[in-house]
């Protein structure tokens, strides 16, 4: 009988030759070293050999109440229903999670839980983007209509994701401190209220700051004219506040431990707030930040399986109970699938279907400013 | 091969696992900043291929990383300064100890059990506004209402010697260890006082480690980012955050390789001015 020539018999062979004195040291190190450089090159393209079987897919998300809805509600049935693990981590932003793009494989990111047009375009740009199969997803005929179109329009008319969620980033603030009334009267403006100096904070992203400087300044959020008055608007509510919070979990910690009384926020963190108990008010003001999320699959990832996940996410059982877990309302139609008792109660949601009341951001305005703007915030933000 | 060209090569050999580590992961990778950092970032966030100064020009022309830098500068002095004034008492007296030395230094080790962001963080539930120590003033009366602490140069600096001080201490407990203690004795026999004794012998011969545990101090606070990000308030910003921002928010690699090798350019002098007067010697036994 002889032994299966593998790897390893290959080397305990080469070993024995060595120690019998069959090959000089010298000989056998290189060879060792030729079969380690061999291996190691052979290696990352070994990967793509074996796309045929794959057995995980990578999704990356916003962590905290969002990941911990997806891991519950979709990927565990899934992985239960094919067999398909699907190792999921998280991103404090797009622009962070681009980088690690950038810098990594072909193929080592998966899925995204991408927010807004812009980013789905600048993903694009920037050559990520793929071609969805959307025969294979079944279910994308659930959803709003509108939320699909919009991503058509950048890429050719093909898509690259599937539209999953919506919210808005409204204004957030301890009633304790701050009456429904006094929201209502002064809006956004509340975010630059020497009133409330020191316990003001907002999340240190220059769109969210950009657009509600806009709104400070009444003007229209996807079309300043005057972006003098916007940075003025963004320094006074840099030296009032204490702190650009970065994460969901940032904001809901300084909110609940009363560290700040106002901030914006993003809807489902703060239903979920509210439904700790804290009494937190969440107002979205006239031409406030409307998003829409999708899940956007790179360049490079096994389609057929990230297109079965896809398909799997937008069921609408699944998508629904992702939804109530995060607090988001689903891309589903309304009209078409009944949403259950919990969603139509989620802030921003829309019974319509039709998104009417939201005001999205403009992908071309927001991407045509994006290198000026994000390097004069990064100054404002510093105290320039 | 001759005995002697063997035993030549042997150094060479033994090192060189260690050296193509150090190439492979430092040199290499630095190589590749040191590249990138002449190239340009495009509309699309794309890079730009070439050789192009206009990365450098910015970064030495504007005034605003000029005053972050000098801004981090003077944060890791302040911090160096405090670690100083509490880790040589602390590193006096575990030298000094008897019989309990080997307690003592575990638990200065101690803390590097523990993420560093976690007891970055920690700072928050100890200061914050429902913080512990707020909560044990307002329960004994001494406020009335919970103190705003946080988010400020304060905390930051506060976190760095949080996070720097076991590196001073144990640089300086190295350098009071290797001190004869006849000497103080000497000097007492002598007519000194303890206090003479100490400023006159002791605290000249502890001078090196003290001196390798500024250094170090000095270049981990200098270069450190989480920080100032957990404990920091808008304005607290330190030049490693520059070039977070410019490599992650504003996808700028180009421009965030020509920072962070400003940064390396600086605190790299930074060290080759220690080694020139005091050697690297001092620093290698702290760190070992």
């Amino acid at each position: 009988m002889t032994d299966k020539m593998d790897n390893t018999t290959r080397l305990e062979r080469m070993r024995e030759r060595y120690m019998n004195g069959d090959l000089d040291r010298r000989s056998f190190l290189g060879l060792i070293g030729a079969a380690g450089l061999a291996y190691g090159v052979q290696t990352p393209f070994a990967k793509y050999a074996n796309a045929q079987t794959v057995s995980q897919v990578r999704f990356d998300g916003w962590g905290g109440v969002v990941s911990e809805a997806f891991r519950k509600h979709a990927f565990d049935p899934y992985t239960a229903a094919t067999g398909i693990n699907v190792v999921d981590g998280t991103f404090g932003g797009p622009d962070e999670y681009i980088s690690r793009i950038k810098a990594g494989q072909e193929g080592e990111y998966n899925i995204a839980h991408l927010s807004g047009v812009f980013d789905y375009a600048r993903y694009h740009n920037l050559g990520f983007s793929s071609v969805l199969n959307e025969d294979n997803i079944p279910n994308l005929k659930y959803v709003i209509p509108k939320l699909v179109d919009v991503f058509r329009k950048v890429t050719d008319g093909k898509l690259s994701c599937v539209p999953y969620d919506y919210g808005t980033t409204g204004l957030a603030y301890n009633r304790k401190y701050i009456s429904d009334d006094e929201m209502k009267e002064k809006g956004a403006k509340i975010l630059i209220d020497e009133g409330h100096k020191g316990k003001i904070a907002g999340w240190g992203d220059w769109r969210t700051r950009i657009w509600f400087a806009s709104l400070q300044t009444g003007q229209d959020p996807n079309g300043a004219t005057d972006m003098e008055a916007v940075w003025d608007a963004i320094r006074t509510h840099r030296d009032l506040s204490l702190k650009y919070w970065g994460s969901g979990a940032e904001l809901m910690s300084l909110l609940a431990e009363e560290e700040i009384h106002v901030t914006e926020g993003w809807s489902g963190r703060i239903f979920a707030l509210q439904e700790q108990g804290h009494d937190i008010g969440y107002m979205d003001p006239p031409n406030g930040y409307g998003w829409q999320e999708c899940l956007f699959v790179i360049k490079g990832s096994p389609m057929e399986a990230c297109e079965e996940l896809l398909n799997f996410m937008l069921d609408p059982a699944t998508s629904i109970a992702v939804a109530e877990g995060q607090n988001y309302p689903p891309a589903l139609d309304p009209t078409k699938v009944d949403l259950g008792a919990k969603i139509p109660t989620l802030p921003a949601f829309d019974p319509t279907g039709t998104l009417a009341n939201l005001t999205f951001a403009d992908p071309a305005y927001w991407n045509e400013n994006e290198q000026e703007w994000t390097k004069t915030f990064g100054r404002v933000q510093k105290g320039y | 091969m001759s005995v002697e060209a063997r035993e030549a090569r042997q150094p060479w050999i033994l090192l060189s696992p260690a050296l193509g580590a150090v190439a492979l992961l430092l040199f290499v990778p630095l190589l590749f900043i040191v590249v990138y950092s002449f190239w340009l970032r495009t509309s699309t966030g794309a890079d730009q291929v070439g050789f192009y100064l206009e990365n450098w020009q910015e970064v030495l022309s504007d005034a605003f990383y000029r005053d972050i830098l000098l801004n981090t500068l003077r944060i890791a002095a302040i911090t160096t300064v405090v670690c100083a004034l509490m880790g040589y008492p602390a590193a006096y007296f575990i030298a000094r100890s008897s019989g309990n030395k080997a307690i003592l230094l575990l638990l200065l080790m101690l803390p590097f059990w523990i993420s560093y962001i976690i007891r970055t963080m920690s700072w928050i539930n100890i200061l914050g506004v429902s913080g512990a120590f707020n909560t044990f003033m307002l329960w004994i009366g001494i406020i009335d209402e919970p103190l705003q602490m946080l988010y400020n140069q304060t905390t930051v600096i506060l976190g760095l010697v949080h996070f720097l001080l076991p590196f001073m201490v144990l640089n300086v407990f190295v350098s009071l260890d290797g001190i004869d203690t006849n000497l103080e004795d000497a000097a007492n026999s002598l007519g000194a006082t303890r206090w003479q004794a100490f400023v006159q012998v002791t605290l000249p011969l502890s001078l090196p480690g003290l001196a390798a545990g500024g250094l170090l101090c000095f270049v981990l606070g200098a270069g450190t980012y989480i920080t100032p990000l957990v404990l920091g308030g808008p304005r607290d910003a330190m030049f490693a955050n520059l070039v977070f921002e410019a490599i992650i928010t504003q996808l700028n690699w180009p421009l965030g390789s020509a920072l962070s090798l400003m940064l390396l350019a600086v605190l790299g002098a930074l060290v080759l001015i220690y080694n020139r007067y005091l050697g690297m010697a001092q620093l290698m036994k702290g760190l070992g």
